[in-house]
């Protein structure tokens, strides 16, 4: 059960039973839909962005543990940071889901987040983890087109 | 081709002559339950396709060489396999195609955009997979038919009165899966056909999931065209067949153009050729075509009829075995079912269930497969699925059901 328990650590299962900012945002600057055509899983990311920082930041929708627990610790992660600071995270989480991970990234070692590490094991399950970060870099973006990981 | 020969349904005997079968998984022997979305090939078809290469390539229906000859021979043969194995009255109804994707795709394009008009209205179902969706749409967008579907209830029927309701003057059409692929519900085709017959309306019968499981003979049906998977089938993938009837086909457009569908060309006019040919432009898949002739005289070695049975006794017993499993929910309870279970397991998401039973070398389908407007009439975004074959045993439905409290737990 290795490679099976790296992928389905306590902390992501935690963050898949009581997802954090679980809710819609009233006072959003800005919001964006994501949605994985492969397996139907849609989410939707809120912002608030006041002076360059982003204040608060939120999630709704339906997926697996991983792209549950991806969003809900990005959220986590992105709360008080300023848009360069989450574009820099953002890149971090990319390259490690996506296997290209540099190991000794500071950014991810504070936090939970390195608990995704093990997501890139699983190809079938990358676009999983990476919907909520497009999203929400789509969003701070100002873009208005839905995300598709496709 | 080798002789085959199977007297009785020795399923070990089966299982050997499934090579991949014998294969790991994540260190743990292949338990293969994803058999709606491919099934696996016997030697006898992965080596018919490699005699083929070996010994046989060549062209067909050109060259004037042996070689060729011996192509065009075997290419014909399979055809004629093909309508055997549908009981079509004439080889030259078979037509070759890509898949039951693009059979419906040539019905919709060539049928659809000959005698299909304004207003014109099309019959569905609820129970659709994309691809028996999506052509309709496509056609009905550009001359403004309407599509009408039927409904089903909750174990996954369709409700036959609301599709009686359906029938109008203006139904010109009729598209309905055999088999469904998301639930295993088997449709009563031959009451619809028969409905839609006393209005004179053709009737297309989705096959991808029935042929496999099921003898299927088109003329008892009297349906106007139906479809098969090759892949699905036991045979290679990018092979498939519509079943269409003679006077239908002949009065249809070419859905392609290019070699081999012509009699003659000029620049100033191009003569079609016959059935079959007329729609078989290009050079076609000829080792697909060898191999899936290949798979029918091995399913025929077996016999559907034993197929059928020995499936049926797995689905009640896999059926009974998942039912006693607490927090799992089997989704598609219709009374006539294939070898095809739907399930939920509490609000853990199918994608999970999927990758944790792939860890114990357990190969199941999870997501919407293909058919988003059943799920949203279900209230679902997705299932996990099981679907059977009949090289699958009762010890493999066992240790699928040990891992299921496993993921209980790590999700508890």
């Amino acid at each position: 059960m290795s490679k099976i328990n790296d992928i389905y650590q306590e902390v992501i299962l935690d963050h898949n039973k009581s997802p954090r900012n679980f809710k819609q945002l009233e006072n959003a600057t800005q919001h964006l839909e994501g949605y994985n055509p492969l397996c139907g899983d849609k989410l939707t990311v809120y912002l608030y962005v006041k002076d360059g920082i982003i204040k608060d930041i939120s999630f709704l929708g339906s997926g697996c543990a991983i792209s549950k627990a991806s969003a809900s610790m990005m959220t986590d992660k992105l709360k008080g940071k300023s848009k360069s600071e989450a574009e820099d995270i953002f890149q971090s989480a990319h390259d490690m889901l996506t296997g290209k991970m540099k190991n000794d990234d500071d950014i991810l070692k504070q936090g939970n987040l390195a608990a995704l590490s093990g997501i890139s094991e699983f190809p079938m399950r990358i676009k999983c983890a990476t919907l909520a970060w497009h999203t929400m870099r789509a969003a701070l973006n100002g873009t208005h087109q839905p995300v598709s990981t496709e | 081709m080798d002789k085959i020969l199977q007297k009785s349904f020795d399923i070990n005997q089966i299982r050997n002559d499934f090579p991949i079968l014998s294969k790991s998984v994540n260190n743990k022997p292949l338990i293969y339950f994803d058999n709606a979305a491919t099934t696996q090939k016997p030697k006898h078809v992965i080596d018919a396709v490699s005699r083929f290469y070996e010994s046989e390539n060549s062209n067909v229906h050109r060259g004037v060489h042996d070689l060729s000859q011996k192509a065009t021979a075997i290419f014909e043969e399979s055809r004629e396999k093909i309508r055997a194995f549908l009981n079509a009255k004439e080889s030259s109804e078979i037509i070759y195609v890509r898949g039951t994707t693009e059979a419906i795709n040539l019905v919709a394009r060539s049928y659809g955009g000959q005698f299909l008009n304004e207003g014109d209205e099309i019959i569905l179902s609820a129970m659709e997979h994309h691809s028996n969706i999506v052509p309709w749409q496509q056609i009905a967008e550009e001359k403004r038919l309407i599509l009408r579907i039927i409904p089903i209830n909750d174990e996954g029927e369709l409700l036959l009165d609301e599709f009686e309701k359906l029938i109008s003057i203006r139904t010109k059409l009729i598209s309905i899966v055999h088999v469904s692929n998301s639930l295993g519900t088997v449709n009563p085709v031959k009451h619809i056909i028969d409905k839609a017959h006393e209005c004179e309306i053709p009737v297309l019968i989705d096959g991808a999931q029935s042929t496999p499981h099921m003898a299927v003979d088109v003329q008892a049906l009297d349906c106007d065209f139906y479809t098969v998977s090759g892949h699905k089938l036991f045979g290679p993938t990018g092979i498939g067949i519509l079943y269409g009837k003679k006077q239908l086909l002949e009065k249809m457009p070419p859905y392609q153009g290019g070699g081999d569908m012509i009699r003659s060309v000029t620049f100033e006019k191009t003569t079609y050729n016959v059935l079959p040919n007329k729609f078989e432009a290009g050079t076609p898949n000829i080792a697909g075509v060898v191999g899936l002739g290949a798979a029918i005289d091995y399913i025929n070695s077996i016999g559907l009829n034993l197929i059928t049975e020995y499936e049926q006794d797995l689905f009640k017993y896999a059926s009974e075995v998942l039912g006693n499993l607490e927090g799992l929910k089997i989704i598609g309870k219709a009374a006539n079912k294939t070898a095809v279970i739907s399930f939920l397991c509490g609000d853990i998401h199918p994608h999970d269930i999927g990758t944790i039973l792939d860890h114990d070398g357990i190969a199941i389908r999870a997501g919407h497969h293909c058919t988003q407007p059943l799920m949203q009439r279900l209230g679902l975004t997705a299932t996990a699925r099981i679907s059977l074959a009949f090289y699958n045993t009762k010890n493999e439905i066992d240790s699928f059901a040990e891992t299921i409290p496993k993921l209980f737990k790590i999700f508890s």
